[in-house]
């Protein structure tokens, strides 16, 4: 951390614990030295903020880059945060160590990505999914194998298929499994990095249906990572969208959708092909220049002017903090104003 | 996988098409599949990859092949290119401009493959050669078809590499595909498919692997130089929304088969197969309220190995009823150049109107 001054960022109070949350994120800062020495640096995730109330889901979208997995992957301690502050239920993860990270983590559990990897192929389903019991040694008292059996019942797949492993399941049907282990020990919180998005149209509508059934069932939150800004429009309550390792925008689904406000949103929401040919037609497309610039070495000032089509000289000096919009609506942007793209 | 030596057209062995008998005919479709069909033996038995896929292109019209993974899309776009391995068993037909492409001998083949018919492949990490620089391989395009000097064929690169939208392409040219993002790949990738003026482009999953906002820039790419070379293009894709914004016809694909054919309205707005409706309703769509719940299609896609004698979408259809098990149907006229393989054709409109609501009153 020595060699990474941008990681000092302001100290913060700890988070108004008296309201409803589950998870505060405080200036979360991830760096990764990488390159000969590790003397580059990449600026995955840059003082990045935000709550997650019980039962609430929030979306947190973004590009290739943007730090959205990174950000995931953080609060769940996978990778060591370089600065910021994780507290989950009015403690602060950051000052864990690894051996007291173990007893939170039975309340905050992941999906990943692709359910080809994310489940050991020598393992029969049944063992998959009652490891998280055994490691939490609530096996027996949580029934054992019958509760396996109505775990996987709850995601829709037979309980005599338990014994089966991961090979004999389809793509759907492995990332219900990872769905399950998830649940298995009833956490708050379900980080969901891209849990759909290898799977076909027709599959995806299952296991998205699944997890808000899940969640109006028991009641868990979720932080849904994804790129497809259609499901998480459908699945998420509020919705942050980053870009470059920083917050750009967040609201409720209704803000960002229906008055979007920074002009990366608007962007990344024109771009977005939408299944109806004469909407196609006649809709106007905002088309960004260039390439998202590389995190190693990002833009003085507001990351997206060099793509951006409003930028003006004081975006490069001065960097635009998020502003309330009214209710809650956050945008960093020197020139925000509501553009319907939708 | 370096191709064999007598399959490179080089300038020095050019093969004259015409003197070997090989012409074009004046009037035939730019491309004509007919009853296409691709079998790959394996340990397990036969993959029915392909099973009797038949369209037609014309000029400067964009057909759009949709299905979802194992449908056969990809295998129809490498059979039609002559790219499939020896292990497969290719039958039926594939004529450009009335030339049959089917069995032609590789040196032949070689002569339209880049220059006629051009091909963009899915992933630009891997179909770029990543140890030459990318003007060195816009001119190895260009001068596998044209006796041309390397300084005209750098040239050329250079003018392609502009049109699909690289910025400085005169230093550019001399970039490695490492230094490129992966949108700027995939351009390169398209402005070596249009090198040649092709008249046919297959793009195999063009945009799959880029962001939203660069696939929106790669679109745009891949239109204007198809617009410039007036080619006609098949676009394989397993996303509605690209289809919805680009292609002119659609064909569906699902087990091998083609289960629905028309226009792109014919499509969205008046789909005849419950396939083709399931996937619609499985959408999630961005401009719509988000309150409704999305329709998965339940259960999943057979085995192509050991298919079942009837409809192979019968076990996931809401319509199905036992006379689908029965036997496969047929694609059949539901509409002016609208055809759906399906038993209970008369049944759809209702399910339309369950799962897409007043969609059918928009066109």
């Amino acid at each position: 951390m020595r060699n990474s001054p941008a990681a000092e960022a302001p100290a913060a109070a700890a988070p108004d614990m008296t309201q409803d949350t589950v998870l505060s994120v405080r200036h979360l800062v991830k760096h990764f030295n990488v390159g000969t020495g590790g003397r580059t640096i990449i600026h995955a995730v840059c003082d990045v903020s935000f709550d997650i109330g019980p039962g609430e889901t929030l979306g947190l979208v973004g590009e290739s880059g943007s730090g959205k997995s990174t950000t995931g992957r953080a609060i769940l301690r996978l990778d060591p945060l370089t600065a910021g502050e994780v507290w989950f239920k009015g403690v602060d993860l950051g000052t864990f160590s690894k051996k007291q990270m173990r007893s939170v983590r039975k309340d905050i559990q992941v999906v990943f990505q692709d359910p080809y990897a994310s489940l050991n192929p020598r393992m029969p389903v049944n063992d998959i999914i009652g490891e998280p019991l055994r490691i939490a040694k609530r096996w027996t008292k949580q029934g054992g194998p019958d509760r396996v059996a109505e775990l996987l019942r709850t995601v829709g797949l037979n309980p005599e298929h338990g014994n089966r492993y991961p090979h004999e399941f389809s793509g759907g049907q492995r990332q219900r499994i990872g769905v399950a282990r998830a649940l298995a020990l009833e956490p708050k919180l379900v980080v969901l990095d891209e849990p759909v998005s290898a799977l076909d149209v027709s599959i995806q509508a299952g296991v998205v249906n699944l997890l808000e059934d899940l969640q109006e069932e028991l009641g868990v939150a979720y932080l849904f990572v994804a790129h497809d800004l259609s499901v998480v429009r459908h699945i998420s309550d509020r919705v942050a969208v980053m870009y470059l390792g920083k917050i750009v925008e967040i609201g409720t689904r209704d803000d960002i959708y229906d008055k979007p406000s920074h002009p990366y949103t608007q962007a990344l929401l024109s771009a977005v092909p939408e299944p109806d040919p004469q909407r196609e037609r006649t809709r106007k497309r905002i088309v960004l220049v260039g390439d998202p610039p590389s995190p190693a070495n990002p833009p003085s000032g507001c990351r997206f002017r060099t793509r951006c089509p409003k930028a003006q000289e004081v975006c490069s000096e001065q960097e635009p903090e998020l502003i309330d919009r009214g209710t809650g609506h956050q945008v960093a942007c020197h020139f925000a104003e509501v553009v319907q793209v939708v | 996988m370096a191709p064999e030596p007598e399959q490179l057209a080089t300038p020095e062995a050019q093969v004259d098409l015409e003197a070997e008998g090989i012409s074009a005919q004046d009037g035939a479709p730019l491309l004509e599949v007919t009853d296409l069909t691709v079998d790959f033996p394996t340990d397990d038995g036969v993959v029915h990859a392909v099973r009797g896929v038949s369209f037609q292109l014309v000029e400067g019209e964009v057909l759009a092949i949709v299905g979802e993974s194992g449908s056969g899309k990809s295998v129809t776009s490498l059979a039609i290119m002559g790219l499939l391995g020896k292990s497969a068993r290719i039958s039926g037909s594939v004529k450009y401009r009335g030339v049959e492409l089917l069995g032609m001998k590789p040196r032949h083949l070689a002569k339209i493959r880049g220059r006629q018919l051009s091909m963009v492949f899915q992933d630009p990490m891997t179909s770029l050669n990543p140890v030459y620089r990318v003007g060195w391989q816009l001119a190895e395009a260009i001068r596998a078809h044209h006796k041309v000097s390397k300084k005209a064929a750098m040239e050329r690169s250079v003018e392609l590499l502009r049109m699909v939208g690289i910025p400085n392409p005169e230093d550019r040219v001399r970039s490695y595909p490492h230094e490129f993002s992966g949108g700027m790949r995939q351009r390169t990738v398209i402005a070596i498919a249009v090198a040649n003026n092709p008249d046919v482009i297959i793009a195999d999953e063009p945009t799959t692997a880029l962001d939203v906002t660069v696939q929106a820039q790669v679109l745009e790419s891949m239109e204007e130089a198809r617009r410039r070379s007036g080619a006609g293009m098949v676009l394989i894709t397993h996303d509605l929304g690209v289809v919805a914004g680009t292609a002119d016809k659609v064909l569906v694909m699902y087990a091998g088969r083609p289960v629905e054919f028309g226009s792109v309205d014919d499509i969205f707005y008046r789909p005849r197969m419950p396939y083709t409706v399931g996937l619609l309703g499985a959408m999630p769509r961005l401009a719509t309220e988000a309150s409704g719940k999305l329709v998965p299609v339940p259960g999943s896609p057979p085995s192509l190995i050991n298919l079942p004698p009837g409809c192979p979408f019968s076990s996931r259809c809401p319509l199905a009823e036992p006379a689908c098990d029965e036997a496969e149907p047929d694609l059949t006229q539901v509409g002016a150049g609208h055809r759906a393989a399906c038993r209970r054709i008369d049944a759809v409109p209702a399910l339309v109107k369950e799962r897409l609501g007043n969609v059918e009153t928009v066109a």
